[in-house]
């Protein structure tokens, strides 16, 4: 809501300056976003009569104008606007004036002709973006007054940013009544507007939804007079509001809606055809809007409509046939309440959002109508003339909205807002809020004014007298804790642990958008179901990622074209997998590696990332679970991996998740110039930790013996190790791998694998003897179970 | 003849001289002091000559010997002295060469704020819960008193999958979520991702959000100031000017927002606060007793506050980024800024 400052303080003017009027309302809930100046800074203009006028002897287009200011002698004025003319009033810019933007007025001579100041437009003043002529004024303005007195210009637009609880501060009246609140004045009483009907002529009206519109007032005033123009005053008052002046009675509708907070509409009574009908829409509905756009409305929205057509979405906007023109005599005046639930979403529906569907959807004081045409009749009758007929009122009572008297207890006060407030100021505090207030035992019984909408329980009230009293007078209180202590888990580790690792690791963490672009993720993942967005904020957004590598390979590309060579990424977040079972939304961590292995240093080569770099990441984030010895990791596919190079990680047996290396052809059309890893990992299955148990320590010296033997190619380093130990009885304590060799001296189709066993015992020295009767029964069971033979 | 014993020490001594190594030195001393050496072959030779001949040549033999081993000596350490030096000066290194070993990542900024925040909140008690992103209507506006055509969700520029399925436009849900399953006394943070259909210099149709909420037989708005007030001071670690600015929320009542005297510039008014002097940097409020009507909590009883932050919107303001688009365009060169603590 945007309104005047001036227009304001006519209603409630207490005794605070611009600043602190501004604070208080900010800090009642009605924030005021800014508080602008209403015209920008000028000086030396006045209100000037032109007396007469004489052809400039040098240029067709100007006149050598006589401009009387209340002096003695006139001042030659020297003006180029088309709508000059004797007797006119305008302002003037005399001598030594400065106009907005910082230009001077002097004398100057204009083709030759001497000028002593200038004659103002009201685009030069910075009233209006455009400008045809000089800024007419009325002929009683006073020649000679400053114009910024004049016009009270020194005001201030103030732009308040409204709750959508607060429709009753949709209106000049309806803040000025908060103000009053606030600064402890009485509410201003309403002047009812005087109304001499002439006449008894009534337009039939049915209402047929009257859920819908409870009560419909209407009116005709015949014999409008044309041609009239809007006052300059109401004109202000509507620019200030930031409201277009159009047409004297559709500004006048547009005024009393700012004033009033009633949305009225006019129509003219030559376009209707037999009688208003307030109905909901029906199927073949069709209506031009005052803005031109056609709608179909929808059988949930309610139209006026005459006996052949819809007329006007109700409480959103006219329609164009049915306007008021310049060419309208007789005039048919709606004002209507619209139940809330009836207008609320419809105008969005139709991409509209007008100032009266704003007031509707929240609410408009149901007892309003009457005086709000009354007050629209008499300003038309000032401006454009005409002869008001009665008023037709159209209601149905029981479905007009009723204030329920609420219970407010006073012990329920000092619960919900931790302090008690002295009886009386409460109590006083409801009825400036035009509540009707009566004592109970402990509290109150409290009926809130037809206009509060928002009120309807006890905690409405409590907020209301909390607003009121002032938050910031409400203590700050330290609350009581049970000396509860917090647990300390040791059998789970949070992400944020896995994140230190990685970082720690050298990866950067990335936070990507959960949405992706469709066919990257179709080229990722192609058979993974995923979940589309129905309104796309855009195509690149349009679908939940079912991998975190969609956002992560997206940025790695970015950072690549940034010239960023090597690059290390993780994310922690959730991906959206659209099983036919039901969507899954699992938490995981996923990660990206490209470029070198270790950043360009002096003294030591960079060396090139693989398969294995990535695995030594993943692995050191389940030494920290304690669960290392229960990660494995097996051949595995997936679509965006290099087939012989993807793994799924598997924790005792289940599986976690997968990492490999993007596959080559994605890599090129993806257009990435080296090799990229790529991980990702299910949370809830890899965040569980053993708690250690001891080991008792060994007093007994170890023995390392160290074997190599040739295997098929097809035997994994893994099976060769389950294989030893399983041999190894208990002695073996660790198998090191250290040697993994195919070229020379091996056949084709085979594989050295070299390994040193640690063998220790917990009860002896273990002899050469026993040692070797190990070795010998670890050599026997990799020739029978995997083939296996020594190297020598 | 043999040479007199002062030239054979004087020989000695010259040898001792121009030796260059320990090696030169070890076959000096066998030379001289070994089982045959020179001298040591002498002192054999004393047993032919006469007593008074013995007395006097011995004690001069063994006077040199003396001082032959102790020249050794002298020699050995003057020419380890030299050695080390020689090393020492070969091993000289420029200590200004960089370091070796991998580089170490960073968090996002967004998280640094979230664990900061969590570790606040968890210190007097708070419990994290999380929720899903993908929320149905009822979690997401029902419950929390915002129904179907409530003007509340025209604030919420929402995406949908289907009429009842959406991108959860807050973290409020989490509440919804709690209450239904738990009873008071409640103290949970719930930080998280939520998206809206927004996008511009100012908004990105993802970000990320902390709600908490507080919820027992006495639990007050002036608890909830005394709370907000302790993290917001020790979030930004100084003492900042606060306040509670009476706002709407359909699941709170009484509403409010919370403003911070701006941290750029102190209150003085800059153009972060649109100069104002004042940063709106949180919405809270008591639960509002229909919210704990749908999840099965009796208002009577008990009550609550619950409140919101934008996590980016701290973040900014506590590392001084300046543009919100930054978050989610993952440049290395903005990532690196941050340092894990």
């Amino acid at each position: 809501m945007r309104l005047s400052e001036r227009w304001l303080r006519t209603y409630v003017d207490p005794a605070a300056d611009s600043g602190q009027l501004v604070h208080q309302l900010t800090m009642a809930g009605l924030e005021v976003d800014s508080a602008v100046r209403a015209a920008p800074a000028f000086s030396g203009v006045v209100v000037a009569e032109v007396e007469a006028i004489a052809p400039h002897p040098q240029a067709d287009r100007l006149k050598v104008c006589q401009v009387g200011i209340g002096a003695a002698q006139p001042l030659q004025i020297v003006c180029g606007a088309p709508n000059v003319a004797v007797g006119m009033r305008a302002p003037l810019a005399v001598e030594g004036a400065r106009l907005p933007g910082g230009m001077a007025i002097g004398r100057s001579k204009l083709r030759g002709v001497e000028s002593q100041g200038m004659l103002c437009s009201a685009k030069e003043l910075g009233l209006e973006d455009s400008a045809s002529g000089l800024l007419p004024l009325p002929v009683d303005a006073p020649v000679g007054q400053d114009f910024r007195e004049y016009l009270d210009l020194d005001d201030q637009i103030l732009e308040v940013d409204l709750t959508p609880n607060r429709a009753d501060c949709l209106s000049v009246e309806g803040i000025a009544r908060e103000v009053a609140v606030l600064f402890g004045q009485a509410v201003p009483d309403p002047v009812p507007p005087s109304v001499v009907v002439v006449g008894s002529d009534v337009f039939p009206v049915a209402v047929t939804a009257p859920e819908a519109c409870p009560r419909y007032l209407g009116r005709i005033i015949r014999n409008i007079r044309g041609g009239a123009v809007t006052p300059l005053w109401m004109k202000e008052r509507l620019r200030r509001c930031g409201v277009r002046s159009l047409d004297p009675v559709v500004d006048v509708t547009n005024y009393v809606l700012l004033e009033l907070g009633q949305p009225l509409h006019a129509f003219d009574l030559a376009r209707l055809k037999g009688g208003i009908e307030v109905r909901f829409a029906r199927a073949g509905d069709r209506l031009t809007l005052l803005n031109d756009q056609t709608v179909e409305p929808d059988p949930d929205t309610l139209v006026i409509a005459d006996r052949e057509r819809p007329l006007a979405l109700a409480g959103i906007m006219g329609g164009r046939d049915s306007a008021v023109t310049a060419e309208t005599r007789d005039l048919f005046v709606e004002c209507a309440f619209f139940a809330p639930t009836a207008i609320s979403g419809r105008a969005r529906r139709y991409g509209l959002a007008t100032e009266s569907s704003h007031r509707f959807e929240r609410g408009v004081d149901p007892e309003l109508q009457l005086r709000a045409i009354e007050r629209c009749t008499q300003l038309i009758v000032e401006l454009v003339g005409g002869e008001p007929g009665p008023v037709f009122d159209v209601s149905e009572p029981g479905s007009l909205p009723v204030r329920d008297e609420i219970v407010l207890r006073a012990d329920r006060v000092e619960k919900v807002l931790g302090l008690a407030i002295d009886e009386d100021l409460v109590e006083s505090i409801l009825r400036r809020l035009s509540m009707q207030v009566s004592s109970l035992s402990g509290g109150w019984r409290v009926r809130p004014p037809s206009f509060r909408f928002d009120i309807t329980r006890e905690i409405d009230l409590i907020e209301e007298v909390g607003r009121v009293y002032g938050y910031d007078r409400i203590p700050q209180r330290a609350p009581m804790l049970p000396a509860a202590m917090q647990p300390a888990t040791e059998h789970r580790l949070d992400a944020d642990r896995f994140r230190d690792a990685l970082v720690d690791r050298g990866y950067q963490e990335a936070i990507t958008y959960s949405f992706v672009e469709p066919t990257l993720l179709q080229r990722l993942e192609p058979d993974v179901p995923s979940l589309a967005v129905k309104n796309p904020i855009s195509a690149e957004m349009a679908v939940m990622r079912t991998t975190l590598w969609a956002g992560l390979l997206d940025a790695a590309l970015k950072n690549q074209a940034r010239q960023e060579s090597r690059v290390r990424l993780f994310e922690v977040g959730t991906k959206f997998i659209n099983a036919p079972e039901g969507l899954r939304q699992p938490n995981v961590l996923a990660g990206l590696a490209m470029g070198p292995r270790r950043p360009e240093q002096w003294s030591e080569a960079a060396g090139e990332i693989d398969f294995f770099d990535i695995k030594g990441d993943i692995e050191a984030m389940f030494v920290l679970s304690g669960r290392a010895k229960e990660l494995s990791f097996v051949t595995a596919e997936h679509p965006a991996l290099h087939p012989g190079q993807t793994a799924a990680i598997l924790i005792a047996g289940q599986r976690a998740g997968c990492l490999g290396m993007l596959h080559p052809a994605l890599q090129k059309s993806l257009g990435f110039g080296q090799n990229v890893f790529l991980f990702e990992l299910e949370l809830a299955e890899s965040l569980g930790r053993r708690v250690p148990r001891f080991t008792p320590l060994s007093k007994f010296p170890r023995v390392r013996r160290d074997l190599a033997v040739v295997v098929d190619e097809a035997i994994t380093s893994a099976d060769v190790v389950a294989c030893v130990r399983v041999a190894g009885e208990d002695l073996i304590r660790h198998v090191v791998l250290f040697d993994v060799y195919q070229g020379t001296g091996i056949a084709a189709g085979k594989k050295s694998i070299a390994f040193g066993l640690i063998l220790q015992a917990d009860d002896e020295t273990l002899t050469d003897a026993r040692v070797d009767q190990v070795v010998g029964l670890v050599m026997e069971r990799l020739t029978t179970e995997l083939a296996a033979e020594l190297r020598t | 003849m043999h040479p007199s014993l002062d030239d054979l020490y004087l020989q000695a001594r010259q040898s001792l001289e121009s030796a260059e190594s320990l090696g030169t030195l070890e076959q000096i001393r066998v030379q001289y002091l070994g089982k045959k050496g020179l001298l040591t072959e002498r002192l054999k030779g004393l047993g032919q000559a006469t007593d008074a001949e013995r007395r006097d040549l011995g004690r001069q033999l063994n006077e040199i010997r003396d001082r032959l081993q102790s020249d050794l000596e002298n020699a050995r350490e003057a020419l380890e002295q030299r050695e080390l030096a020689a090393r020492l000066r070969s091993e000289r290194i420029d200590v200004s060469l960089p370091g070796r070993g991998s580089e170490t990542g960073g968090l996002h900024p967004v998280t640094l704020t979230m664990r900061r925040i969590s570790r606040l909140f968890r210190s007097v008690g708070f419990e994290i819960h999380e929720g899903p992103e993908v929320e149905d209507d009822y979690h997401n506006f029902e419950a929390l008193n915002i129904p179907a055509h409530h003007p509340a969700r025209a604030m919420h520029d929402t995406f949908y999958f289907d009429a009842h399925t959406l991108l959860r436009t807050h973290t409020s849900p989490v509440q919804i979520r709690v209450m239904e399953s738990n009873q008071p006394p409640l103290r949970v943070i719930a930080p998280g991702r939520v998206y809206r259909c927004d996008s511009d210099l100012t908004h990105t149709p993802m970000f990320h959000q902390v709600e908490g909420f507080w919820v027992d037989e006495q639990t007050s708005f002036a608890d909830l100031k005394g709370i907000l007030y302790e993290f917001l001071s020790l979030f930004f670690e100084r003492q900042i000017a606060i306040r509670f600015r009476p706002s709407y929320f359909p699941f709170t009542e009484p509403s409010a927002e919370v403003d911070i005297g701006c941290v750029m510039c102190d209150g003085a008014g800059c153009r972060v606060c649109g100069e104002s002097g004042w940063l709106e940097v949180m919405g809270c409020g008591m639960i509002h007793p229909r919210v704990f009507d749908f999840v099965g909590i009796d208002h009577e009883r008990y009550t609550g506050f619950a409140f919101g932050l934008g996590v980016e919107r701290l973040a900014m303001l506590r590392y001084g980024i300046n543009d919100l688009r930054l978050f989610f365009e993952n440049d290395l060169r903005f990532l690196r800024q941050f340092p894990p603590f």
